[in-house]
């Protein structure tokens, strides 16, 4: 037998714990330049204020992670979210005035119902998606495409195309609220990347959401059923979009059909920062927490820096390409 | 179109082979390191002009380092490449190609979508005075290429993917042609070949080499390396550990320069007493599909518990797709397939596993393993072992359990969680048959069981389906390794366009018997 040592060199090996940690690395060295550039940055209300702002696409970067992961993509996230912060606002607001009523009295229906209907629908309208990816055998970057058009003119159709806002305190909270000095929608951003992440790691579903990433081929002929896999991912992005449409309409006091425009590329640059491979098979939540809460450092920082708007979105580009180039550097360079 | 400038005084089979003065390529004391690691220590070879001389030795020998340094993929650390005698710097595959070297590749590096013409032009399409491509001049100039090779049936605007493995390698070595190369350098090149392809291409070797042609020809088959080769090369752990003519080493001594070690091939098996019928398989025909005919019109035959039956025949006998039907992946057209006397016809992998049986599929690297993913959950994939929960991975229990394999078969890799590509073949594919045995299948199906691995991982995977088969598993074995058929089957039977032709107990079987009936065009 060769015995030629197959044992990785120290600088290999340096590099490869490196790669692992690239994003925090990059994470750790934005802080520390904003920190230094303007002290006010790290002041617990803009840490906090930049936690709030990450958890919404956040929570759909979640859901991202496990399609990328599966070799997917999902272009509909932001139509989505718009969809169901409608559903949720129109059944938290009892119906729309001269077009339909839900509950005769005009108090609405709650905060429950509220949620669960935006829930239910984010995740039909993903699983709907999921199957016309995997029964169909259309390319995900077409059908969601067109999903992204549909889900948009539902949400327009639902609204009418106006706002519907002003909702009572208790479904306000879930997007304003506080628990101690944290807001709510951190807690929940937390709460389902932990979910996620246990998903990812601990269950059979986890290891088949990698396996058909990996080498789809190999999984199907070891019984995985990649059909029903590749429909679960979509629904369960369509689930982090549906949580996320009614948290963005909790916060802003309003939902309409606007909202949550261009989410889909934020969620899709904070899951390849944190180091998920576009090709599928390789990545994990953890990596997405990283990359979410990256971007939206860079938001903040430049922000609080007084950049021009403009260049903000320049900026925001080169970053994260070179964010990107730095991880897959380290990562040639371990192998 | 003469492709070749001959020199007139080159003659292998006359001129004394050591008058010869100036190799065409000489490599001298070759050596390349990879953070840290020395891969290549040292390695001197040369051809003349006209010589086919074998590259051997085990994988991670140092075979395909050598062959990257010739092709210029990556410069060597030190030592030179000499082109008649003057060195060269080839710093990059096209320095390579314009000093006359060319690669055919083990994976074919064609364009699977460009014509065969495009495709043996790629990079060098010929243009017209307005520097438009001159497609006139690339069709019938692929069609000479071709025609040189003794090819004239097939259309060279057709895509190359509609091409056999056999014929895509005509194309690349046409392409060599047209590049006028001095030297080409095949890589395995029988990996995927027929009995019968093999031996077109070696007529194609022995003209190339009449043309003065060099090959440097990388293979693992010593029966090809004695009818093709005049001198061989022999690398073991980066070193080059022998060297001389073929004519005068016995197979043994090879394998021994490449092993280290003695290795014993070809031990038959000791028969066992066969068990009940696990798996009856009755006039199964494939569905056709589109235009295509179906491959399999008429197979029968029957596999016993504790028994190990292989299914030979030549490429598109219809062997893989006997077995994608018993595993369930493609669908049956016609006849029956019966588990353990109860009628079975299985609409899915899932099902077809769930009813004990397991597939090892011939492309392991396509539809084997979860490249970047763990070693511990490749092994786990097709459920190891009942989780104590059913939704969760019982991680310490897959660990208990792939630690007996990795003990018992000698599996090295560096922890639990390293990527399964980062080891050798041979080590794939034992985690791959710990797979499913792990499952205890009643039915395991293994296609080219030793296809790419080293000798030493031959042996080991040849006894451990012995193993499986006498702890009672029905063992279904397709192989184009003759040989290997032969070591390992209890009975073969014989596939020959889709049909089962023969059947023999391993015990009796002559290989000269076998590959007639293999090709036998006539009943």
């Amino acid at each position: 037998m060769s015995s030629i040592p197959l044992t990785t060199t120290h600088r290999a090996q340096t590099f490869t714990v490196l790669g692992r940690i690239a994003p925090l690395i990059f994470l750790l060295a934005l802080v520390l330049l904003f920190a230094v550039l303007q002290p006010r940055f790290l002041m617990p209300l803009n840490l906090f204020n930049i936690l709030r702002q990450v958890s919404i696409y956040g929570i759909i970067a979640v859901g991202m992670t496990f399609v990328i992961l599966a070799r997917g993509i999902d272009l509909s996230v932001g139509s989505l979210v718009a969809m169901s912060g409608l559903v949720a606002a129109v059944i938290a607001k009892g119906g729309i005035e001269g077009r339909f009523l839900l509950s005769a009295d005009g108090t609405g229906c709650g905060w429950p119902l509220a949620v669960i209907a935006a829930v239910a629908a984010g995740t039909l309208a993903g699983f709907l998606q999921g199957l016309a990816v995997a029964r169909l055998s259309v390319p995900a970057f077409v059908v969601t495409l067109g999903g992204m058009t549909v889900f948009r003119g539902v949400a327009l159709t639902i609204g009418n195309g106006g706002p519907i806002s002003g909702f009572d305190d208790a479904f306000g909270w879930w997007g304003r609220g506080m628990i101690g000095p944290v807001p709510v929608p951190v807690i929940l951003f937390l709460v389902v990347a932990f979910l996620a992440h246990i998903v990812l790691t601990q269950t059979r579903f986890g290891r088949a959401v990698y396996a058909v990433g990996s080498n789809p081929d190999a999984a199907r002929l070891s019984g995985i059923n990649t059909t029903r896999v590749t429909t679960a991912v979509y629904a369960v992005i369509g689930f982090c979009s549906g949580l996320g449409g009614f948290v963005l309409a909790s916060r802003l006091n309003s939902a309409e059909a606007v909202a949550g425009s261009g989410y889909e590329l934020t969620a899709i640059a904070a899951v390849v920062i944190g180091g998920t491979s576009l090709r599928g098979g390789t990545g994990s939540i953890i990596g997405t927490v990283i990359g979410a809460l990256l971007t939206g450092v860079l938001l903040n920082g430049l922000v609080i820096l007084n950049v021009s708007p403009y260049v903000q979105q320049i900026l925001v580009g080169l970053i994260i390409v070179a964010a990107v180039a730095f991880d897959s550097f380290v990562k040639r360079q371990s192998r | 179109m003469t492709i070749h400038p001959r020199p007139d005084t080159v003659d292998v089979e006359t001129s004394g082979r050591a008058e010869r003065p100036v190799p065409f390529v000489a490599a001298v004391g070759l050596v390349k390191r990879f953070f840290g690691v020395t891969v290549l220590d040292g390695v001197s070879l040369s051809l003349r002009e006209g010589e086919v001389r074998a590259l051997l030795g085990e994988n991670g020998a140092g075979k395909s380092t050598v062959i990257n340094l010739l092709s210029g993929v990556f410069p060597a650390d030190s030592g030179a490449i000499e082109v008649d005698g003057t060195p060269v710097a080839l710093d990059g595959p096209r320095a390579a190609d314009k000093a006359g070297i060319s690669v055919i590749r083990q994976e074919l590096s064609l364009f699977p979508d460009l014509s065969v013409a495009e495709a043996i032009f790629a990079g060098h399409l010929p243009i017209t005075s307005l520097r438009l491509v001159d497609w006139k001049r690339v069709q019938q100039a692929a069609r000479d290429a071709l025609a040189q090779l003794g090819i004239s049936s097939f259309d060279v605007r057709r895509p190359v993917a509609s091409l056999s493995i056999a014929q895509q390698q005509m194309v690349e070595i046409a392409r060599a042609l047209t590049r006028k190369s001095r030297l080409v350098i095949m890589d395995e090149p029988t990996a995927s070949l027929s009995p019968e392809e093999v031996g077109h291409l070696g007529e194609i070797i022995g003209r190339l080499s009449r043309e003065g042609v060099a090959i440097l020809y990388v293979s693992h088959r010593l029966d090809e390396i004695r009818a093709f080769c005049q001198t061989y090369t022999v690398l073991r752990d980066g070193r080059m550990v022998e060297e001389g003519d073929v004519a005068g080493v016995g197979n043994a001594q090879l394998i021994r320069a490449m092993a280290g070690r003695d290795v014993k091939i070809g031990g038959r098996r000791q028969a066992a007493a066969p068990g009940d019928i696990v798996l009856a398989v009755r006039n199964l025909a494939a569905r056709a599909s589109g235009r295509a005919p179906a491959r399999v019109t008429n197979i029968s035959f029957d596999l016993r518990a504790g028994e190990i039956v292989g299914l030979a025949g030549i490429v598109g006998a219809g062997r893989s797709e006997t077995a994608s039907m018993i595993f369930g992946i493609d669908p049956i057209g016609a006849g029956e397939i019966h588990l353990g006397g109860q009628r079975f016809s299985p609409s899915s992998t899932t099902e077809a596993i769930r009813a004990g049986l397991g597939l090892v599929p011939e492309d392991r690297k396509g539809q084997a393993i979860l490249p970047e993913r763990a070693v511990l959950e490749n092994f786990a994939l097709a459920g190891a072992c009942q989780p104590r929960y059913r939704w969760l991975n019982d991680l310490t229990a897959e660990k208990l359990l792939f630690s007996g394999f990795i003990e018992r078969l000698g599996i090295r890799a560096s922890s639990f969680h390293a990527p399964i590509a980062t080891l050798s073949g041979g080590n794939q594919q034992k985690v791959i048959l710990s797979r499913w045995i792990a499952r205890r299948p009643k039915v395991l199906i293994v296609d080219e069981p030793t296809r790419g691995i080293d000798i030493g991982a031959k042996e080991d995977v040849h006894a451990l389906m012995r193993d499986i088969a006498s702890q009672g598993v029905a063992v279904l074995v397709i192989s184009s390794d003759l040989p290997e058929l032969m070591a390992l089957s209890d009975r073969i039977v014989v596939l020959r366009e889709g049909r089962s032709v023969f059947e023999t107990a391993g015990a009796s079987a002559s290989a000269e018997e076998l590959m007639t009936k293999m090709t036998r065009q006539a009943d």
